[in-house]
């Protein structure tokens, strides 16, 4: 009797702890076919203006603890020196790399083709180059294992499907795409954690990704009224509305406040 | 062999696999602590070996992995051993269960690695791995000489009775581990785990008195609350331990060696903190009679007390 009560105890326990992890989340939504613009109109050349400026950083770029890979002797006999993070990257006059510059507003009248060219990322000194990533729904992302260890590349979309791929030394580029536009998907490589990138997935060619010199130009765009944002991973987004008349170019200058110092 | 002989040597076959489980559940929240789950993307080889290059992440998980193998064959061997020599049938069946709960595990571990609905699929991989260690360690008192001598049955003139308390305090305990997982593995956020853990002092606080006062003079009773004092109260420490190291490394490039230490203890300590609870609830239910209140002899005491 006594037993029973113990089995029927324990198949209770058991009952509980299934019913504790019932809760269904899931970044993971169903996918649909690779996004193909629709049929709409082309953007006429003869009136398309265009967006440039720069973007900076107002103060002292946050000191970073540097990275340890001590677990991985390749990654430091790759790497001359210390390696920080590279969340914010300044160059000369404070000017910021790796901003995401790109038009808020909805082109869906317009079509545009997906680029033919593939989008490089790379693996090297187990660093992810670049950090940022933009390119458009269905194009190709093709990434490049340049180091002598193994990695795994692991983008975690919450529209897209998540993928997580090996790629050991030497190991054929992998050429994946995402079928959804999704704004700051994490990459990640689970072989070494201090590896992260992110990745822009836009529906339109309007966007671009500051390199060391802080400059950006986003050209082709018809004549009208724009939203521009700016994302900076540690900083986040800065808007500005911008208005384009035909064939004109227009400047537009974003600069994020330094805040906090990490490592400190 | 005498049947004695063999009784003991299950017993310590059991004693042997829930230490190797405790290793497993180092191993496991060593991956997860190093941020290492998804270094493996395929399963069940390893980069498409029997043995991966052993590098970062790839250490912890394949690590796991070799650790998990060897406990599914050690409780298959138990299973085995326990269908062949074991007299009680629903003992038998415990063991049999536990086989088919740590099979699960590899499966859900599997999925875990080849679906990735990480939140869902690492909590529940966390939690199977708390009931199966539960389950061990149920084995282990059930194969212990204590359990299979006769013992004179106590009455329990309080109420509600302890038996009940320790089994209300298992099914807390438990409950938080399902939110202490579920916080681990990004289903929910801290607050309900924290709101847990005072509901979990609550109830063994609750448990504990109620046990020492009606059975100060019962050894294996006071020793089971004592075990559960010491797991709670170190548990609770390395809770806010861990906790202060989650935020001191928000910023860190990668997961810290204090973080890391401090929340593998911390899942460790929860498995045992369980266990505790688990062995109490047990013990209360074996000494403890369930129909209503007898008053028992001085004698049947001290014949406990020995």
């Amino acid at each position: 009797m006594k037993n029973k009560s113990l089995c029927f105890g324990f198949a209770a326990l058991l009952a509980l702890a299934f019913t504790g992890c019932g809760n269904k989340s899931s970044n993971e939504s169903s996918e649909q076919p690779a996004a193909t613009s629709a049929p709409g109109a082309t953007v006429d050349a003869a009136t398309a203006g265009s967006v440039s400026g720069s973007v900076k950083l107002d103060g002292t770029a946050p000191r970073m603890r540097p990275i340890n890979m001590s677990a991985e002797p390749y990654c430091q006999k790759a790497n001359k020196g210390p390696v920080v993070p590279p969340e914010v990257v300044t160059g000369e006059g404070n000017t910021l790399a790796n901003v995401v510059v790109y038009v808020k507003d909805d082109m869906s009248k317009y079509s545009f083709p997906t680029p033919s060219d593939a989008v490089p990322l790379a693996q090297q000194g187990c660093m992810y180059d670049p950090h940022v990533v933009a390119l458009m729904a269905g194009q190709t992302l093709e990434v490049k294992n340049d180091d002598q260890t193994t990695h795994n590349i692991h983008p975690m979309p919450k529209d897209n499907r998540e993928w997580n791929k090996s790629q050991p030394p030497g190991a054929a580029p992998i050429d994946d795409s995402f079928a959804r536009p999704e704004l700051g998907i994490p990459v990640k490589c689970n072989v070494h954690p201090w590896m992260k990138s992110y990745i822009f997935v836009f529906k339109n060619p309007y966007y671009a990704v500051t390199a060391k010199d802080g400059k950006f130009e986003i050209k082709d765009l018809p004549p009208g009224t724009y939203t521009i944002v700016a994302w900076q991973e540690k900083y986040g987004t800065q808007e500005q509305t911008v208005t384009i008349g035909p064939k004109e170019a227009k400047e537009v200058s974003f600069t994020f406040k330094a805040s906090g110092t990490a490592g400190d | 062999m005498s049947s004695t002989d063999n009784l003991r040597n299950v017993h310590r076959f059991v004693i042997l696999t829930c230490g190797s489980t405790v290793l497993l559940l180092m191993a496991g929240a060593l991956v997860t602590s190093n941020d290492a789950a998804d270094s493996v993307p395929d399963w069940p080889l390893a980069y498409g070996k029997i043995i991966p290059p052993f590098v970062g992440g790839i250490r912890y998980e394949f690590t796991h992995r070799v650790v998990a193998g060897l406990v599914a064959i050690l409780t298959l061997a138990l299973a085995l051993w326990l269908a062949r020599s074991e007299r009680r049938p629903w003992v038998r069946r415990l063991g049999w269960t536990v086989l088919a709960l740590v099979l699960t595990q590899a499966l859900l571990g599997a999925f875990r690695v080849l679906e990735r609905h990480a939140a869902l699929s690492a909590t529940a991989h966390a939690i199977l791995a708390q009931i199966f260690f539960a389950a061990l360690v149920s084995l282990a008192l059930f194969t212990s000489s204590w359990w299979q001598f006769e013992v004179p049955l106590l009455d329990d003139p309080g109420s509600p009775c302890v038996s009940s308390l320790a089994a209300s305090t298992t099914a807390v305990i438990f409950g938080q581990l399902v939110l202490g997982a579920a916080f681990r593995h990004g289903a929910f956020g801290i607050v309900p785990h924290i709101v847990g853990a005072g509901v979990v002092a609550l109830a063994v606080i609750w448990t504990g008195r109620a046990a020492k006062k009606r059975f100060a003079r019962i050894p294996s009773i006071r020793r089971s609350v004592v075990w559960l004092h010491a797991t709670f109260g170190t548990q609770i420490l390395l809770g806010g331990a861990a906790y202060w190291a989650i935020l001191a490394s928000r910023e860190a490039p990668q997961p810290s060696l204090a973080y890391v230490a401090l929340s593998v203890a911390h899942v460790l300590v929860g498995a045992l903190t369980l266990a505790a609870s688990v062995i109490l609830t047990l013990v209360c239910f074996r000494l403890i009679r369930r129909e209503p209140a007898r008053a028992h002899t001085h004698a049947q005491s001290e014949v406990l007390t020995r």
